[in-house]
């Protein structure tokens, strides 16, 4: 097998620039979320969870999760490690997203809807991808053979994939069968100008703290089956 | 000699299952015991609520449902676990026969399997909760069996993974729970309608849901199933 040499991949020692960048923007939203931006009438400060739990969702949800079942199907048609090794940290750093969406969101509902949790559809289908994605951490934690727990994850995540629509849809109709005690049901005011950059902000930010841990993860991931590379030819 | 032609996709998949079913009806554990798990968790479940102020038939299906997958949950470790054993398996896949064959053979052995646990589960919940089934007894056979079918083929695919895992009997209902999800949900919402006399019409949307489940994951289980295989 030829593995590439370990300079070829790890870059040089030193701070992770990017992950850097990402924390300072981060701070930054942090900073215009609550000296440069308006308290919204209705909600009060509780509307401030926004900027981070709709940013959060975005990202587990249409990047992490898009791009963990992309490489696992390209995975399976392609058989190249790399493809795995995108599918495991996109797996793992949209769970830490998704933690984060759940925490969130209750916080937000407590003081928005009276309840800390409704089974809401977009809630519920949220929750059940947050166990997937945990099955999906504990197989890949479960299975010593490389090549074997590639093959497994890819499966698994190209199911998990199929799945949301039939959680989603069969959450949804429960839901309308069934209607919610919601005291007050957000709709979807058109936000003031300011809102609305910070919120654009919040997402660049989140996108690219998204990115960084991605490759942090990436990394570690490779110098893993580096070390496991060099540990069998040694033996 | 004739017997050396490799049997067609369809007729291998018989045979799988075939074999399947002999070792099961030889020995009957598994089968007896997710039976009688079954039945008393039917049981148990009764005193885990007030009957007094819940009415037994809106306990009925979730009662139904939530056993049902458990117990057979019991049935498909069994079913690639049976294989590890001599590592019977390299015989299974040393047969000229296509790997999709061996996953629907399989998962024809579970289907069995489990209807054969509905059939006494099922009519053990009519009677425990006191239900007035008349006609919708074969309707509600027939969102059984098509649960069955969605979970039967889910259930097969992560029972080949999970055998060769470390930690297998925990991570099986690990990774079908959350499969199970829109099953179950269906399969209880559209029972309890017809448990409750309502019309079949009225169940429906969840049928749909079911029928579309089947569709998808036995088509998608049955391609990704030789990726689950060591070459």
């Amino acid at each position: 097998m030829t593995t590439p040499s370990a300079a070829a991949i790890v870059p040089r020692r030193g701070p992770d620039v990017l992950l850097w960048i990402s924390l300072a923007a981060l701070a930054g939203v942090f900073v215009r979320v609550h000296a440069f931006t308006p308290v919204e009438a209705m909600q009060g400060p509780a509307q401030k969870i926004l900027y981070i739990h709709a940013t959060s969702a975005f990202v587990a949800l249409y990047l992490a999760f898009v791009l963990m079942a992309i490489a696992s199907l390209l995975y399976l048609w392609l058989k190249d490690e790399k493809l795995d090794r995108v599918a495991e940290s996109a797996a793992e750093v949209g769970l830490v997203f998704t933690t984060v969406v759940l925490l969130t969101g209750p916080l937000w509902g407590k003081t928005i809807w009276g309840a800390w949790w409704t089974w809401d559809a977009r809630l519920t289908s949220t929750l059940f991808l947050w166990f997937i994605i945990l099955a999906y951490s504990m197989l890949r934690g479960a299975v010593e053979d490389r090549a074997r727990r590639a093959r497994y994850s890819a499966v698994l995540g190209i199911l998990a994939a199929l799945l949301v629509p039939f959680i989603h849809l069969s959450v949804y109709l429960f839901r309308t069968l069934h209607p919610m005690p919601i005291l007050l049901k957000p709709s979807t005011p058109s936000m003031p100008p300011e809102m609305r950059t910070t919120f654009y902000l919040s997402f660049l930010a989140f996108t690219l703290l998204f990115v960084a841990l991605l490759r942090a993860r990436y990394r570690v991931a490779t110098l893993r089956d580096l070390i496991a590379d060099r540990d069998q030819e040694a033996a | 000699m004739p017997d050396a032609i490799a049997p067609g996709a369809l007729r291998a998949a018989w045979l799988v299952a075939k074999k399947d079913l002999a070792i099961e009806f030889r020995t009957r554990t598994a089968f007896l015991s997710a039976l009688v798990f079954a039945l008393l968790g039917v049981t148990i479940f009764y005193f885990a609520w007030d009957s007094t102020a819940v009415a037994a038939s809106d306990l009925a299906p979730g009662v139904l449902w939530v056993i049902f997958i458990f117990a057979a949950l019991l049935g498909l470790q069994r079913s690639f676990g049976a294989e590890l054993a001599d590592r019977a398996i390299d015989g299974l896949l040393g047969a000229p026969v296509a790997r999709e064959s061996i996953y629907l053979g399989k998962a024809l052995a579970n289907l069995v399997f489990v209807c054969g646990i509905l059939a006494v589960t099922l009519p053990a919940v009519v009677l425990f909760y006191n239900l007035p089934m008349g006609r919708g007894i074969v309707a509600l056979a027939g969102i059984a069996l098509l649960a069955a079918i969605g979970l039967v083929a889910i259930g097969t695919l992560f029972s080949a993974m999970a055998v060769n895992t470390r930690m297998a009997e925990l991570l099986l209902p690990m990774l079908s729970l959350p499969f199970f999800v829109p099953i179950v949900m269906s399969a209880a919402q559209s029972s309890a309608r017809l448990m409750a006399g309502r019309p079949i019409a009225e169940a429906w949307p969840w049928l749909r849901i079911l029928v579309a489940f089947d569709i998808v994951f036995v088509t998608a289980c049955t391609l990704a199933f030789p990726y689950t295989l060591d070459e």
